[in-house]
Parts: structure tokens; C-alpha cells; sequence
């Protein structure tokens, strides 16, 4: 067993650690009060990445992306978890973001959405979620009918990111409820300007971000923008999930948890209070000890599933164990280091408040953590038993 | 164009982690090594270089036997190969041992340029390139801020930097030119620069193979002993200012000139 990174690895968290040192940390003084990134600092931003090479790193290289094995996806996303410039369940430092069902595309479907896409000119957001079914997506109520070359499609989208700044939607719905998520679900793209398509923005969540609701009332949606079979829909976003518990919600919360260890120990230092430095004080010493040991065994665990999964095995019940222990720990953590800080620590000049916010909001999204420790434990109960 | 960059694994200054040994030497072992920042700037300028006359980046390095895990660094942000010297005969090289051995190396090197950095942020003496220049008798154009090098002519132009502007040097090639930071912030390695690094060739010399000997250089031939070292005096408490601004800056002002800073 070998717990070094590879020298490539290495040189690549090197480089990323001094980018975001260099380049990022430093932005996060510009910031609006809402900690807003403008648009020209990003293109900035994607300048600079795009020269690395960094550039849609999900994205197999047949397209032009960076093809990247996961661990180096964890390095990257460790990396740029310290920096509170980005929410975390999406970001374009590293170019557009491929919805990754968009590979299953066929030809003409490929030049219609995946490469518009590839080069920036439009955008598609992910509607799956519904009032009715979050966590059950199984259960979703959008129902499609197919009628001649064209589905007809009536239902309710909500807490869709970026909706308002997407033309297509790949939206779930029902082609055949009583099957469900066994063949009853299939993906479509909708054009967000057809006829019966209303999208409205809604209220501001935790992270200062508007998500979206869209309204689909008799859309009639050609059958050739079906992407997979009919069916298929939910089986094609499963590898994406797999692997989105890993890098975002792993390996971004253990940055995000270091840098929070990070500030906790050099302003314990400098910080007196009745006469003495607040690291002098076993409170303060147990709560930073408690953090560095709970990053650690987090990052081990997000770097050996990166590794298994590189090596082709299947890790999903090791991803939900990395969502739930990666987004519950980075919780304690920048909650400790806000305490540390006192006043300063809820106050938006330092990236802390940012952190807490963004880790509650992603023990929600993609899986809430009951839901799944619910799967882990029948998965784990279903396994034969073995020491 | 051909262009040698002298690179110096040096303790990474950014940890801190720079001590001494009991003999008063640098202890590597526990320190990460990084490429010596300045030689960041001098790889930089040469990659520009090459990118607009065409040719390729030699690295060389005096260092001991791990050096090429520091250069593939300097490799992944685009130079073409390495050449390290290593030998044990060289610990404890003194300024003068250093110079002649990389004066040996580069006569089994053909170039056009010889670029180094200013200084190394462990030994810090500065001297090595004069040295260098001398030992090869090659034009020494220091403190460079802009190389213009022609190759047509077979010329090189050079920007030497000076406290109120520049000086314009010329010389024929090869030439040897100390870069600054002025010539711009060295580049990110590239990602493909990463995956490609550790196929590019670095070769390794031996003293033996350089026609040196082991008494001539090295520990054995030191010029210069360590007699001794301390630590600065601890800085007295800083003063802080808080007056209205434009207060405050009276107060700066008067106290540069109490201290012969400004006049
Ligand atoms: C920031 C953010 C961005 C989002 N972006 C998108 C998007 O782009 N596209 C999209 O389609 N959706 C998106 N969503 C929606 C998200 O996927 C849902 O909020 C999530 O699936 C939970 O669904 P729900 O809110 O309906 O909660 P519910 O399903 O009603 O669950 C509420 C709570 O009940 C508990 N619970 C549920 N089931 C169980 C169980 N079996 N056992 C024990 N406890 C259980 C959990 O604690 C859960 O938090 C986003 C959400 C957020 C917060
Ligand atoms: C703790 C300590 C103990 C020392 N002990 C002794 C001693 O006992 N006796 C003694 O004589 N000297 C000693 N030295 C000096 C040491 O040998 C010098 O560091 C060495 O000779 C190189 O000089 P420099 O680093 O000062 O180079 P500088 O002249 O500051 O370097 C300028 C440039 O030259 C190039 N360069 C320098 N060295 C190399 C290299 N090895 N490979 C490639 N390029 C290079 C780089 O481009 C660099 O930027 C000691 C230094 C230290 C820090």
C-alpha cells in the first residue's frame, strides 16, 4: 500500500495550490457584499485555467476536454475548496459545465447540444427535482405523452440551478409511472422558450443563490430530443452522481475544512484574551485537534475511493459513506473555526460564514444524508457477511 | 536558439523548514525541495525566448541525486530536458567549486544563452554567475530587465537595470545574462506539461565524467570555512500609528527623517 500521490499528482496539487493561492485567495477582498463574482473576474479566472490546461476537466478528450482520472479531479477540487469564491455544487473556473448525460447523445443530438454546449454558446440545467418528489425522484409527477413525432409534457420543476441562464433543460419525466425508476423515467431536452414553458426565479436560499421553478404546461417536445432509450433516464445520471459525491461534496469539503483549520490555528495564536493567547486554552486546543483529525480521515477516504474508482470498482455505497462524513465534517469544522474567530468569525470579511453556509446547503442537494445512511444500511444488510 | 537555464534545488522558503545541521551546513534532508525561485524568472524569460526565435531549454543543476523529482517541476513548464551534475565529492561546495563545475558542465553543453537567476534563497551569495562567466570567459550581462537577442547577427541585447533606469548592453553569443524578476512572472506548469514531464531525458554527470577530480572540487577544496552563526537580533515592538490620516502621515514623515530614511 502506497499512500503518496504519484509525482504527477503531486506537481498538480502544487501547481493548484499555488494558483488558488495566488490568483483566487486574493480575489475574495473584491468581492460584492453579496460575495458576487462579476463577469469579468471570471473570464479572468478562466483565462488563466485554460492556459493550464485546466479546462473541462470531466470532459473525455475526444471532445477536447481535459479527460482527467478522478483522484486528479479530488486534487483539483480539494484545492479550490479553500477558496470562498464559488458555490459549490457549480462553478465554470474550469469552462462549461457538461452535464455528463449530454455523452449519450447521438450524432445529431451531439451537434445540436453537446458541442454548443463544449464551446460555451448555451447552457442546460438539470430538472429532476419536483413540490412533490426530492428525494424520491422515482416518484416524479411530470408525465409525457408521446403523440406522433412529438411528447407532450405537463408539470412542475422547482430548486433547478441556473434555470434562468440556460435555454434547454434536461428535464426528467414519466413515460411510464408504474414502472418508476425501472424503466418508467426518460430524459428529455426542452427548449425553455417553447410554447407552455414558464420559468420563475424564487426566493434566495442559505447561499445567497436564486434556484428556479419551471412550469411545463402542454410542451410538446420533439421525440428526437430523448436523450438515451425511452426509459433510460434515470440509469444514464448515476456515474455522474457517483462521482459528484466524491469530488464536490468530498474533496471540496475537505479544502474548505482545511483552510477553515488553517485559520483557526494562526488566529488562536495571535488572539489574547484575560492575558493569554486563545491557543493556549484546551477548549480551543481539543476543537482544532478534533478538526485536523476528522479532515484526515476524510481525505483518506476521499482519496481511496478516488483510487478504486480509477482502478474500474465499484464504489457506490463508498461515495454516499464520502457525502455524508465529507459534508457533516466540514460542517463541525467551519462551525468550530467561526466560534474561534468570534465576531469576526460570522462576519462576511472572512470566508468562514461562506463555508457554513454552502456545507448546509449541500447535506441537502444530491442525496440528503438520511437518505442516504437509509440506503447504506440496507445495502449493508442485504451484503453477505464478511470480516 | 539553445538556451541553458542553471536551476538550484533550494529548501522551499515558503515552509519554512531551512535549518542547520551541528557542522553548520544546510540539512536538505528534512527540508521539500522546490526549484530556486529566481531560476523560476530565468526559465521563464528563455521559454519566451523560445517561443518567439524557436530552439530548446536545457535545465542544469548541481545537486544531490534526487534533484531530478525538483527540475520535472521546471520540466512540466516547458523546458526540454535536464542535465544534472551529482557526486558525492560535491557536499559541502564552496562558491568557487560550485562555479567551476558548472563551468565544466556547460563545455559539454552548445548554447547561445546561458540565463541565471540573481541569487539562491539558501546560499544567497550571488556570485556564482560572475564566476561562471569568468571561468568560461563569456560576455556577463547582469541584472537583466529585457533580452532582445538577435540571432541573425548572432547578437544579444540586453536592459541591465539600474537604480534610475537602464543601461543597453550588446555582446556577441554566447552569452551568459543574470535575469530578474522584471522579466516577467513565471508561468504555471500546464497540465500536459505534468503528464509529459517525466519522459523528457535529464542525463546525470559525474565529476569523472566532467574530466574533474574529487580533490579539485568539492567539500575537500572548500575556499571559504563556516566559522559561525546566529540569529538576527529579535525586531523591539512595532509602533503603531492611529491618528486621522492626515495626522498620521506627519507623524510617518517626521519619523523617516528623524531616522536619516528621508530628507
Ligand atoms: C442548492 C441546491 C441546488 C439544487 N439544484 C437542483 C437542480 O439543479 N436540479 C434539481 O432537479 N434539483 C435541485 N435541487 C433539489 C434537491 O435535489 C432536493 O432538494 C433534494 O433532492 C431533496 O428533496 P426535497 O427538498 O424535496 O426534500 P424531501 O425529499 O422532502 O426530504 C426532506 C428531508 O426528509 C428526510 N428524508 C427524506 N427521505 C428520507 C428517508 N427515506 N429516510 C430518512 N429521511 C428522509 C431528509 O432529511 C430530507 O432532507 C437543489 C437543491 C439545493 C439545496
Ligand atoms: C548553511 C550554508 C552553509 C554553507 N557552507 C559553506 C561552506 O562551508 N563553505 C563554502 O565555501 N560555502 C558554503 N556555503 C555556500 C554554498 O556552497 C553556496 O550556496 C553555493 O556555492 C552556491 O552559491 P549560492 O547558492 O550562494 O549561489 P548564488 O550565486 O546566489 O546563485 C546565483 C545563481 O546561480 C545559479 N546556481 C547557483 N548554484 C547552482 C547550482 N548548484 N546548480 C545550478 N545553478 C546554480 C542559479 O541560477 C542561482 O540563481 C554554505 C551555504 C549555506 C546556506
Amino acid at each position: 500500500m502506497d499512500f503518496e500521490l504519484s509525482e504527477e499528482h503531486q506537481m498538480l496539487r502544487d501547481m493548484v495550490r499555488t494558483f488558488v493561492d495566488k490568483e483566487l485567495i486574493p480575489l475574495e477582498n473584491a468581492l460584492g457584499p453579496n460575495r458576487e463574482i462579476t463577469p469579468d473576474v471570471m473570464k479572468g479566472i478562466q483565462a488563466k485555467t485554460k492556459e493550464m490546461g485546466l479546462w473541462m476537466l470531466d470532459v473525455p478528450e475526444e471532445y477536447g476536454g481535459a479527460g482527467l482520472d478522478l483522484m486528479s479531479r479530488c486534487i483539483i477540487d480539494e484545492q479550490v475548496g479553500r477558496t470562498s469564491l464559488f458555490h459549490w455544487h457549480w462553478y465554470p473556473t474550469f469552462g462549461p459545465a457538461l452535464r455528463p448525460v449530454l455523452l449519450h447523445c447521438n450524432e445529431e443530438q451531439k451537434q445540436r447540444f453537446l458541442w454548443p454546449v463544449l464551446r460555451g454558446e448555451i447552457r442546460i440545467c438539470f430538472a429532476q427535482t419536483e413540490p412533490d418528489a426530492g428525494s424520491d425522484p422515482a416518484n416524479l409527477r411530470t408525465r409525457a405523452v408521446r403523440d406522433g413525432d412529438d411528447y407532450v409534457i405537463n408539470g412542475n420543476k422547482r430548486f433547478i440551478t441556473a434555470a434562468g441562464e440556460s435555454q434547454y433543460a434536461q428535464l426528467m419525466a414519466a413515460t411510464d409511472p408504474e414502472k418508476g425508476s425501472k424503466g418508467g423515467i426518460t430524459c428529455f431536452i426542452v427548449d425553455l422558450k417553447a410554447k407552455g414553458v414558464t420559468v420563475t426565479e424564487s426566493w434566495p436560499n442559505i447561499t445567497g443563490e436564486c434556484l428556479w421553478e419551471i412550469a411545463l404546461d402542454n410542451v410538446r417536445v420533439p421525440a428526437a430530443n430523448i436523450i438515451g432509450e425511452v426509459g433510460q433516464g434515470f440509469e444514464l445520471g448515476q456515474k455522474f452522481l457517483t462521482e459528484a459525491r466524491i469530488k464536490a461534496h468530498g474533496a471540496r469539503s475537505v479544502g474548505a475544512a482545511q483552510r477553515c483549520l488553517d485559520m483557526m490555528i494562526e488566529y488562536s495564536q495571535q488572539r489574547v484574551t484575560f492575558g493569554q493567547p486563545l491557543s493556549d486554552r484546551q477548549a480551543i486546543q481539543f476543537m482544532i485537534v478534533d478538526s485536523a483529525m476528522e479532515i484526515r480521515m476524510v481525505r483518506n477516504l476521499v482519496y481511496e475511493c478516488a483510487w478504486r474508482s480509477d482502478r474500474g470498482e465499484d464504489i457506490r455505497d463508498l461515495s454516499y459513506m464520502v457525502k455524508i462524513q465529507g459534508t457533516e465534517m466540514v460542517t463541525r469544522v467551519a462551525d468550530r473555526a467561526i466560534q474561534i474567530h468570534g465576531g469576526m468569525g460570522v462576519s462576511r470579511e472572512l470566508p468562514l460564514e461562506h463555508f457554513y453556509r454552502e456545507a448546509r446547503a449541500v447535506r441537502i442537494n444530491e442525496g440528503a444524508t438520511e437518505v442516504l445512511r437509509w440506503r447504506l444500511a440496507r445495502n449493508l444488510m442485504r451484503k453477505p457477511k464478511r470480516s | 536558439m539553445r538556451i541553458v537555464v542553471l536551476m538550484k534545488p533550494v529548501p522551499d522558503p515558503v515552509a519554512a523548514s531551512e535549518r542547520l545541521r551541528p557542522d553548520g551546513r544546510l540539512d536538505r534532508a528534512n527540508a521539500p525541495a522546490v526549484v530556486n525561485p529566481n531560476d523560476e524568472y530565468a526559465l521563464e524569460a528563455a521559454l519566451k525566448l523560445v517561443e518567439a526565435h524557436g530552439g530548446e531549454v536545457t535545465l542544469l543543476t548541481m545537486a544531490p541525486a534526487a534533484a531530478p523529482e525538483t527540475i520535472r517541476k521546471a520540466l512540466a513548464m516547458g523546458a526540454h530536458r535536464g542535465v544534472l551534475v551529482t557526486d558525492t565529492a560535491l557536499e559541502g561546495s564552496c562558491v568557487h567549486s560550485t562555479a567551476t563545475v558548472l563551468a565544466a558542465a556547460l563545455a559539454q553543453l552548445e548554447f547561445d544563452l546561458v540565463l541565471f537567476g540573481v541569487d539562491s534563497t539558501d546560499g544567497g551569495a550571488g556570485t556564482v554567475p560572475a564566476a561562471v562567466a569568468a571561468k568560461r570567459a563569456l560576455p556577463y550581462l547582469s541584472a537583466a530587465g529585457k533580452i532582445e537577442p538577435d540571432p541573425a547577427a548572432g547578437t544579444v541585447r540586453v536592459r541591465r537595470m539600474t537604480p534610475t533606469g537602464y543601461d543597453l548592453l550588446e555582446a556577441p553569443m554566447p552569452a551568459l545574462v543574470v535575469c530578474t524578476q522584471a522579466l516577467g512572472e513565471p508561468r504555471y506548469p500546464s497540465l500536459k506539461g505534468i503528464m509529459s514531464a517525466r519522459s523528457k531525458e535529464v542525463r546525470t554527470f559525474s565529476l569523472a565524467d566532467l574530466g574533474l577530480d574529487d580533490g579539485s572540487v568539492g567539500g575537500a577544496a572548500a575556499t571559504t570555512r563556516l566559522t559561525g552563526t546566529s540569529t538576527p537580533p529579535a525586531r523591539g515592538a512595532a509602533r503603531i500609528i492611529k491618528d486621522a490620516p492626515a495626522e498620521a502621515a506627519r507623524q510617518v514623515v517626521d519619523y523617516l527623517v528623524e531616522k536619516w530614511i528621508i530628507q
